[in-house]
Order: C-alpha cells, then sequence, then structure tokens
C-alpha cells in the first residue's frame, strides 16, 4: 500500500512540475538577448583599454565592429513578433502533463516493474539452518560462514573433501589451499590438493598438480597417493620406465595390507614393469580387470564424454579449456587445436567468456 | 520498495522528458513565454527523478538486495563499501544509468543558470536536450533495465568483474561521461540554432563555459583512463590504440577543434557555420564512443556488455541523431549569416589550421578504428589496425600541429604577422635547439628522431612561454611593471598557456618513455636480483594473503640504488574466488617523474616466478601534461570576462609596412 502511495506522491510532483510555468503569466524579465551580450562585450572593451592589454586603435577597430551588430541585433529584435499568450495551447499542454504523463509513467512500469516484490536487503534475510536441507545447502551455508571467516582452517578441511566428492573440483582446489594456508601444510592436504587438481583437468596430472605431489612428498617421502599420482604422471608423460620405478618401490616399502596394493599393481602391470611378485589369484584377477578399465581408456573415456558435452552446450569456458589442455597431455595437438577452433566459435558470441577463453589459452602457451 | 521506487522515477523521468521535448517547441513557434517556460521546470524536475532513481541503485547496491538483478550480477556482499558503490557503474545497466542522469544534471544546469539565455534559444536547446534524453531512457528501460527483479533471490551475488575492482572505477567514468554527456549542451545548442535559423557571436559566448567544461572532463578522464590501463592491467603500456580507447580520443580531438572554434565565433564573429558542424561532430562521435563500448561490437577489455538488442537499438538512436542533425544541417546552414573575413596570415587563420589538422587527426583515428569493423561486415575478415598504422599517421599530422601551436596566439586577429612572430619566437627555437643538441650528446648513437621530438615539445613550451613574456613585456619595461601586467592579464590568457605547455610536456613525457624504457623479464627464484636501469631488484619471498574477497600472492622486492637500499616493492597477483578470475596487482615506485614498475606472471613449477620489470623514465610527465591542459582550460572557464578579439587596423599594418 504504501508503494502506491509513493508512486502516487511522485506522480503529483511531476505533474506539478508541468502545470507550475503554465499556470504563471509572463515570468519577470530574466531572458537575455543578443543586445545584451554586445553591450558587454562594449564595456569589456573599456575595461582592456584602461587596463592596457590593447590599444587605442585596436580598442576603436573591435568597438566599431561591435556597435555594427549591436545596431543589427537590435534592430532584428524590433522586427521580432512578440511574447504572446495562447490560452488554447497551455489547456492542451496541460492535458498532456494530467492525462499523458501518468497515461506513459503507468503503461511503462507496469509492463516492467514488479510492484508486488519489496525489498531484501542482505542484512534482513535470514541464514537460519534447517536440518532436512539437502547437502548442497549445507554445503552452501559451510561456504558462507567461510567467506566471512576466511581463517577458518578446520572449516576448510572439513568442506574441501565433500565438495570434491560433488564434483566441484574447482572449489574443492581452493578449499584445500586455504587449508593448506590456515590448517597447516602436511603431507596429506598436498597430496588431495594435487588429485583435486587433477579433478579439474579431466583426469589428467598436470604440471600444477605434479608439483603439490613432489611438495607432499618432501614433507613425507612415503606418501602413498602422492607416490602414486607421481607415477600416474610419468606414465601419461610417456616414461613407463619412470612409473614403473616409483610404483614398485611402493610395492617394496609399503606395508602389506594397504588397501592400495591392488590399485597399484595394476598399475605397474599396464606398463609393463615387471610383474607383480607372486601374487595370489585373487589379486591377478583384479590387476585383470584393472587392466581391461584401462586408465588411459578411462582417461579417453572421460575426454570423450567431456567433447560430447561440450558439443551440445558450448558456454562452458573451463570445459573447453580442459578438453584442450587433456588433449596437450595425451599429445594430440591436431585434436587440441581443433578444439580450440570449435571452442572459439562456440563462445563467439559472448566477449566475456571469449577473452576468459583467450586467457587461459595463453595459459596453456597456446597463442592466437 | 526502493527498488520499484527508482524504477518508477524512471519511468517518470521518460514523460518528462517526452513533455519537455514537444511543449517548449511548440510555445517557440507560436511564442507562448509559459508553454518555453515548461522545458526549464520539467528539465529540473527529470534531473530529481533521475538522481532518486540513481540514489536508489546506489542504495540497493550497498544493501547488497540480491533480489535485483544488476546487484546480483554484479555484486557480492564481501566487497568493500567502496567497490560496491563504484561497482553501480561498473557494469552495463548501472553506467547507461550514469550517462542519463549525467544528461539530466546537465540539462538541469542549463535550466537553473541560464538565464542569460533569450527565452525560446533555452526552450529549443532543452526540448534538443529531451529528445537525447528520451532516446535513451527508452534504451534504458527497454533494454538494459538495472531494475528488473528475481522473485528468489539467491545468498550471495557473482562480483564485480576483479579488474574493475580499483579506485580508478570510481573516477575514469563518471569523468569520461561527464565529458562525453557535457558535449551534448553543444550539440543541443548547434541543432537549436539550426532549427532557430540564428546563430551570432552571443551563442558562442553562450556555448563556450560548457563545451570547456566537458572538455576539461574528458581531458582528465582520458589521462585517468590511460593510467588505470597502465597500472591495473600489468602490461606496462598506457596507450594501446584499443578501439574504446580512439571512441574517447576522437571526441576529444573534435572537441579540442571545437574549442577552438568557438574562440574564434565569440571574439571574431567567423567560422560560424563550420563550428555548428564541429558541435555536431563532437557529440555524435560520443555517441559513437558509447555505441562502440555499450554495444559489444568490439572485444577488448571493456566489453563487458553483449547483447545484439542493444546493439541495434543504440544503432538506432546513432542513425536518428547523426543523421537528422546532418541533415539538418545540410538543409539549413546555408540559411544562417556568413560572418566576419580574415585573411589567411592572422589569428583567425592559424585557429583554422589548428582545426583542419585536428580533425584530420580525429578522421584518421576514425578510419583506423571503424575500417576493420566495415571490413569484418562486408566480407567477414578479421583484421587488426595497431600502433603501427595510428604511428605513422598521427604522428605526421600532430608534428605540424604542434609545430604551429606557438605562432597561434602570437598572430594579431584579422591579419597578422608571420615574420614578426617567428622573430618573437626565436627565444623558443633557440631553446628547442640546445635541447636537441642536449640530448643528442646525452643519448649519442641512439635513437634519432627522439632527441628532436623532444626538441619540438621544448618548442612548444617555451613557446607558451614567450607569448606570455611578450604580453606582459617581459625584460622590455621594467620589471615591477611586468609583473603588474602578469597580474592584470585575462585569466583565460594564463589558460592557453598552461594549456599550450601541457601538451609539451605530454609529448617529453611519451618520447622518454618510448625511447628509454628498459625492461627485464625472467623468472626469478626468492633471493635472485635483477637489474634494471641500474637499480637492483631482489626478490625476497613471496607471502600468499587473504584479502576480503580475493586471496592474493604478494612478492617482496626489495630495490637498490648503487648498493643502497631505497625501498620495498609489493606486486601481487589477486585471485577472485567468486568469479575464478585472477589480476595482476603492479607495483610502482616514483622516483621523481620517471616509475619502476613491477608485474607478476605465472609461477612454474619449480617455485620460480615469471616477473617484468621496466624502468620508465619521466613516464608520469603523460599523465601530468594533461592535468596541466585540464588546470588551463579550469583558468580559463573561471575567467567570466567576455571575449573580444581586437582586430587590428588595416591603416596601421600599413603604416608599419611602409616604415619597412
Amino acid at each position: 500500500m504504501t508503494l502506491w502511495f509513493v508512486f502516487a506522491l511522485m506522480t503529483v510532483a511531476a505533474i506539478f512540475a508541468v502545470l507550475w510555468p503554465l499556470s504563471r503569466g509572463r515570468p519577470a524579465g530574466t531572458d537575455g538577448s543578443e543586445a545584451v551580450v554586445y553591450r558587454d562585450q562594449l564595456a569589456e572593451i573599456d575595461r582592456d583599454m584602461a587596463a592596457g592589454i590593447i590599444s587605442a586603435a585596436e580598442a576603436g577597430a573591435a568597438k566599431v565592429e561591435i556597435s555594427r551588430r549591436l545596431l543589427a541585433a537590435s534592430d532584428q529584435e524590433q522586427h521580432e513578433v512578440p511574447v504572446q499568450s495562447n490560452l488554447k495551447l497551455r489547456r492542451m499542454a496541460a492535458t498532456l502533463g494530467l492525462v499523458g504523463l501518468p497515461v506513459v509513467a503507468a503503461g511503462f512500469y507496469l509492463a516492467l516493474g514488479s510492484p508486488q516484490l519489496g525489498d531484501f536487503p542482505l542484512a534482513a534475510r535470514s541464514r537460519a539452518a534447517d536440518a532436512n536441507q539437502p547437502l548442497t545447502n549445507l554445503v552452501a551455508q559451510v561456504e558462507a560462514h567461510l567467506e566471512k571467516n576466511p581463517t577458518d582452517g578446520r572449516g576448510w578441511s572439513v568442506l574441501a573433501p565433500v565438495l570434491s566428492r560433488l564434483g566441484r573440483y574447482d572449489d574443492a582446489v581452493r578449499a584445500y589451499r586455504n587449508a593448506i594456508t590456515y590448517a597447516g601444510d602436511n603431507a596429506d592436504r598436498r597430496a588431495d590438493l594435487g588429485e583435486a587438481l587433477i579433478g579439474t583437468a579431466g583426469g589428467v596430472v598436470t604440471a600444477e598438480a605434479k608439483a603439490e605431489f613432489e611438495r607432499a612428498i618432501a614433507q613425507d617421502a612415503d606418501d602413498a597417493k602422492a607416490n602414486y599420482f607421481l607415477g600416474l604422471a610419468a606414465e601419461q608423460d610417456g616414461r613407463k620406465a619412470d612409473a614403473a620405478a616409483i610404483w614398485q618401490k611402493m610395492l617394496a616399502t609399503g606395508p602389506g595390507d594397504a588397501p592400495w596394493r591392488p590399485l597399484v599393481q595394476a598399475a605397474l602391470v599396464r606398463v609393463g614393469g615387471v610383474s607383480a611378485p607372486a601374487l595370489p589369484d585373487g589379486a591377478v584377477a583384479a590387476a585383470k580387470d584393472m587392466s581391461e578399465a584401462d586408465r588411459n581408456t578411462m582417461i579417453r573415456g572421460m575426454v570423450d564424454r567431456l567433447a560430447t558435452r561440450l558439443k551440445q552446450n558450448g558456454d562452458d569456458v573451463e570445459g573447453w579449456l580442459r578438453l584442450v589442455r587433456a588433449y596437450l597431455v595425451m599429445g594430440e595437438r591436431d585434436k587440441a587445436m581443433s578444439a580450440v577452433a570449435d571452442a572459439r566459435q562456440a563462445v563467439a558470441s559472448n566477449a566475456e567468456r571469449l577473452r576468459q577463453l583467450n586467457d587461459g589459452l595463453k595459459n596453456l602457451g597456446l597463442d592466437g | 520498495m526502493i527498488a520499484e521506487s527508482g524504477h518508477y522515477a524512471l519511468v517518470l523521468a521518460l514523460g518528462l522528458a517526452l513533455i519537455q521535448s514537444t511543449v517548449p517547441l511548440l510555445g517557440a513557434r507560436w511564442r507562448d513565454a509559459a508553454l518555453m517556460n515548461v522545458a526549464r521546470s520539467t528539465a529540473l524536475a527529470q534531473l530529481l527523478f533521475v538522481a532518486a532513481s540513481f540514489v536508489a541503485l546506489v542504495t540497493l547496491h550497498v544493501t547488497s538486495d540480491f533480489s535485483v538483478v544488476n546487484v546480483y550480477e554484479n555484486s557480492h556482499s564481501l566487497k568493500p563499501l567502496i567497490y560496491k558503490i563504484t561497482g553501480v557503474w561498473g557494469n552495463h545497466e548501472g553506467s547507461m544509468l550514469l550517462w542519463v542522469s549525467i544528461l539530466a544534471l546537465f540539462g538541469g544546469l542549463v535550466a537553473a543558470f541560464g538565464n542569460n539565455l533569450p527565452l525560446s534559444l533555452r526552450a529549443h536547446v532543452l526540448a534538443v536536450q529531451a529528445w537525447i534524453a528520451s532516446a535513451f531512457y527508452l534504451f534504458i528501460l527497454i533494454t538494459s533495465n538495472p531494475f528488473l527483479r528475481i522473485a528468489n533471490p539467491p545468498i550471495e551475488g557473482r562480483d564485480l568483474n576483479p579488474v574493475l575492482q580499483d579506485i580508478g572505477l570510481a573516477v575514469h567514468p563518471p569523468m569520461l561521461y561527464l565529458g562525453y554527456v557535457g558535449f551534448s549542451i553543444s550539440f543541443s545548442f548547434a541543432v537549436a540554432a539550426l532549427l532557430e535559423g540564428r546563430i551570432d557571436a552571443a551563442w558562442a559566448r553562450w556555448v563556450r563555459p560548457w563545451t570547456l567544461m566537458a572538455w576539461i572532463f574528458l581531458t582528465l578522464g582520458i589521462a585517468m583512463g590511460s593510467y588505470w590501463a597502465y597500472y591495473e592491467l600489468g602490461w606496462g603500456g598506457w596507450w594501446f590504440w584499443d578501439p574504446v580507447e580512439n571512441a574517447s580520443l576522437m571526441p576529444w580531438l573534435a572537441g579540442t577543434a571545437l574549442l577552438h572554434s568557438a574562440l574564434v565565433m565569440e571574439k571574431r564573429n567567423a567560422l560560424k557555420v563550420w563550428t555548428i558542424l564541429l558541435s555536431i561532430l563532437t557529440f555524435s562521435l560520443s555517441l559513437l564512443g558509447t555505441f562502440l563500448v555499450r554495444s559489444g561490437v568490439l572485444t577488448s577489455v571493456h566489453a563487458f556488455a553483449t547483447d545484439p538488442t542493444r546493439g541495434v537499438f543504440i544503432l538506432l538512436i546513432l542513425c536518428v541523431f547523426i543523421g537528422g542533425s546532418l541533415t539538418l544541417y545540410a538543409w539549413r546552414a546555408s540559411a544562417l549569416k556568413q560572418g566576419g573575413l580574415f585573411a589567411p596570415i592572422s589569428r583567425e587563420g592559424a585557429l583554422v589550421l589548428n582545426n583542419l589538422f585536428l580533425t584530420t587527426a580525429c578522421a584518421t583515428v576514425f578510419i583506423g578504428t571503424l575500417y576493420p569493423l566495415a571490413l569484418e561486415v562486408l566480407t567477414g575478415e578479421k583484421i587488426s589496425v595497431g600502433a603501427p598504422f595510428f604511428n605513422l599517421t598521427f604522428a605526421p599530422l600532430f608534428v605540424p600541429l604542434l609545430i604551429a601551436v606557438p605562432f597561434g596566439p602570437l598572430l594579431a586577429w584579422k591579419r597578422g604577422d608571420l615574420l614578426g612572430a617567428a622573430q618573437r619566437l626565436m627565444a623558443a627555437g633557440i631553446a628547442a635547439f640546445a635541447a636537441i643538441a642536449v640530448a643528442w650528446a646525452w643519448t649519442y648513437g641512439g635513437a634519432t628522431l627522439a632527441p628532436i621530438a623532444i626538441g619540438l615539445a621544448v618548442f612548444v613550451i617555451a613557446g607558451a612561454l614567450c607569448d606570455l613574456a611578450e604580453r606582459v613585456g617581459l625584460f622590455r619595461i621594467p620589471l615591477s611593471i611586468s609583473l603588474r601586467r602578469a597580474r592584470g592579464l585575462p585569466r583565460a590568457t594564463w589558460g592557453t598557456m598552461f594549456a599550450h605547455a601541457g601538451l609539451g610536456v605530454a609529448l617529453i613525457g611519451i618520447v622518454c618513455e618510448t625511447t628509454w624504457n628498459s625492461e627485464y623479464i625472467g623468472a626469478m627464484k626468492p633471493d635472485d636480483v635483477a637489474s634494471v636501469a641500474g637499480y637492483q631488484l631482489r626478490l625476497d619471498g613471496m607471502t600468499p594473503r587473504q584479502g576480503p574477497n580475493y586471496r592474493e600472492m604478494v612478492a617482496q622486492f626489495t630495490v637498490s640504488l648503487d648498493g643502497r637500499r631505497i625501498s620495498v616493492m609489493t606486486p601481487s597477483k589477486r585471485n577472485f574466488t567468486t568469479r575464478g578470475a585472477s589480476t595482476t596487482e603492479a607495483a610502482l615506485l616514483t622516483r621523481g617523474a620517471s616509475q619502476l614498475y613491477i608485474s607478476l606472471g605465472d609461477t612454474a613449477a619449480d617455485g620460480a616466478i615469471a616477473v617484468r620489470i621496466y624502468h620508465k623514465p619521466l613516464v608520469l610527465l603523460i599523465w601530468w601534461g594533461p592535468v596541466l591542459m585540464a588546470f588551463g582550460g579550469l583558468l580559463s572557464l573561471s575567467d567570466r570576462r567576455l571575449r573580444v578579439g581586437a582586430p587590428k587596423p588595416a591603416q596601421a599594418a600599413r603604416a608599419l609596412q611602409a616604415a619597412e
């Protein structure tokens, strides 16, 4: 109700601005004319001459010129139609203000406005938690809390794995980074961060991820996750012998009942390293299973899925960059270049995205 | 309620603008004072409502009301207060609202302080102003409405583009818009004159302050934008001939020409028709600038708006206003009285020369900016016209202009004496040659053109001083009388001196920065030392830090000169979490007018970080020059006296020749 009252007041004020001059007769004679300007100019010349800025001869010439213009101007003013008042026109203008203005305003506002919506200033909105909320809402709340208290290291370390599991790798990377900053640096967190980075790259061990694993190893040489992924990095780089060496060392020094043993053994078989020593039948079978779901195929599958998804919906700049990066890491430069071309086409209509894309490509070392 | 009231205020402003654009014209046609006065009250009311609307949007941004799409898309509750406010015009919708607010402000100023204008001229001017305003209100309401709502508001906004989260955004766009939109006043005056079929020296007297004001703001706005790009984008460059920069340079060049031709018109009643054309062209170029930036036809750092309907709408506005005003010009200009006569060598002649060079330079920039676009539209071929084109075309046009600058003020009105002016500039010429010789000796074996360019700059500065010395009779009459004369000089004369000298100062900065700029680009690890231009910069280390809405990696450099520690510089890379974007915060160290500049690149796997270090000699002069120019403009604006150009009497000239 108040809203409509305010609208009405505003409309009245606007109409008043139109009607007020119409209601008055001839205003006080404030309007200037050309003759006034010329007369001022003549006075100015006298002052300039007195100040010694121009000589008497120059002043004389200028005065002649201006006087000539002054005469012409006053002559013209006398011929002009005097200002008059036209009642019919004034009535018309008044009607325009009284009727036209509210009609135009209401027409536009009702078509565009949302009078039913009140204000929602952030301070007035409740952030109370609800037990029945789905996981994403809880995550959002934790995130909101962390945005306000960004130095809460424990919060970040709780949030990070959840984000990773939800597939929000980019956010997980940030969360792990913050956890490292505020809750302390350790090998586990570095390795987890590296894993999340691999997630953002669609399964490819990027240089950035590798750097994290190396930092983890620097703190704890036996960190299983970091060692495994460093091996995988070597494999993806085509250095199978290095990969095999890393994994063999893991198997040799790691505890016998470690849960990661089958995975590492399978990987070792894949790179054609020395086959795992005296495996029980079950483990061989498991390794066989893993061979079928070969990691390379798996990556390829992920990349292909990404490519298909981007074909359907090309707005995802991050996705395109991830695809290009994946092709580059897999050594398929041709495919990478064609993905670049596709990406450019897909986001060409959006300047902001195009810029992001170009920046990203520059970071990947692909210029122009 | 704030959002909806703001929206309604904007709609009411449109209604008032529609009335303001018609009723006063009827009044002028039938000579009815009351109808003509409607223009005044509606212009003031319009200003009131647009201001209310703008304040409403600012309030929404400050209170983070994410039920408004514009706030949701461009704000974030954690953003510092200043960026919440500047973020209002850091996006397309808000910046258009700022545009019309400034337009309404100028309209309101004419209405409030235009008492000395003839009634019908004021009515015409305000009506034309309202046409422009109506077009832009419609554009905002229909295609870029900042007050659209979301029924289920999200809890957090998407944050402002990180590049824009800088103090530069608080100053640069408002300044630039004050300049762009300020030229709408001279446009309205020009169209009003064409409609009335009357133009005279008095017209120029009323137009000049508005043009001057717009020019001052545009000068400062461009300089500020250039400095902002220099320190924020991290490339160390200050002018890229980017289409958006060109879009602001074109109105500036045309506006500078307009300023000078309006001077001729006010003082000597000449060049009237040309001044009208320049007024129209200047504002047309401002509109074109708005179109280029806002329609998204360009992909550049400024193109944060892309939407075809907007582009088409602005193009339509552009066609109607530019096409309409030029048609009106073609139709009515012949009916205007021609002005006074003058000899080719005279102050008027010098100003015509100035106008020719400035408009040609403007046309060059115009072609360089629009040709690639036109080619892409016609053939689909993408080409880019960059610095080489502009350096080859713009510079040759500016060199003769700069040589001519000191001569202009020394020539007499109506008929001048070029030889006499040259004699009086002898001191400036000697100073210029001395400067060339010194620069040459200093940089022996270096660039050839640079010392000559510096000589030219010194010539411009010394020429401006010569003019002043000449006027106060320095060294010819006792010093005390000279000083008294200097005090008695019109402030406009001082303004001319400062503005012209500013040109030379900026040129020195440009030449020094481009010629003797030294740089170091490489990867550095902690404790590495880079040396640039005699300075040693040691990378002490890198530390992460959490900002209000970003994380940053701060590198600390210790700067020393000849083993003596001078200062510490801390460039950083900021990562904005909400948008997932990062910015480079360059560190600047000012030494006199020179600067050291450090910008960080990417971190390599081995912990080294790519670093770009520049030493830019006298770089600050590039921006002090425009500031001097603007100061000169301000002095001239503060001079309330009338401008009368006393002609040189013909007889006296003949007598002088006889004596020789």
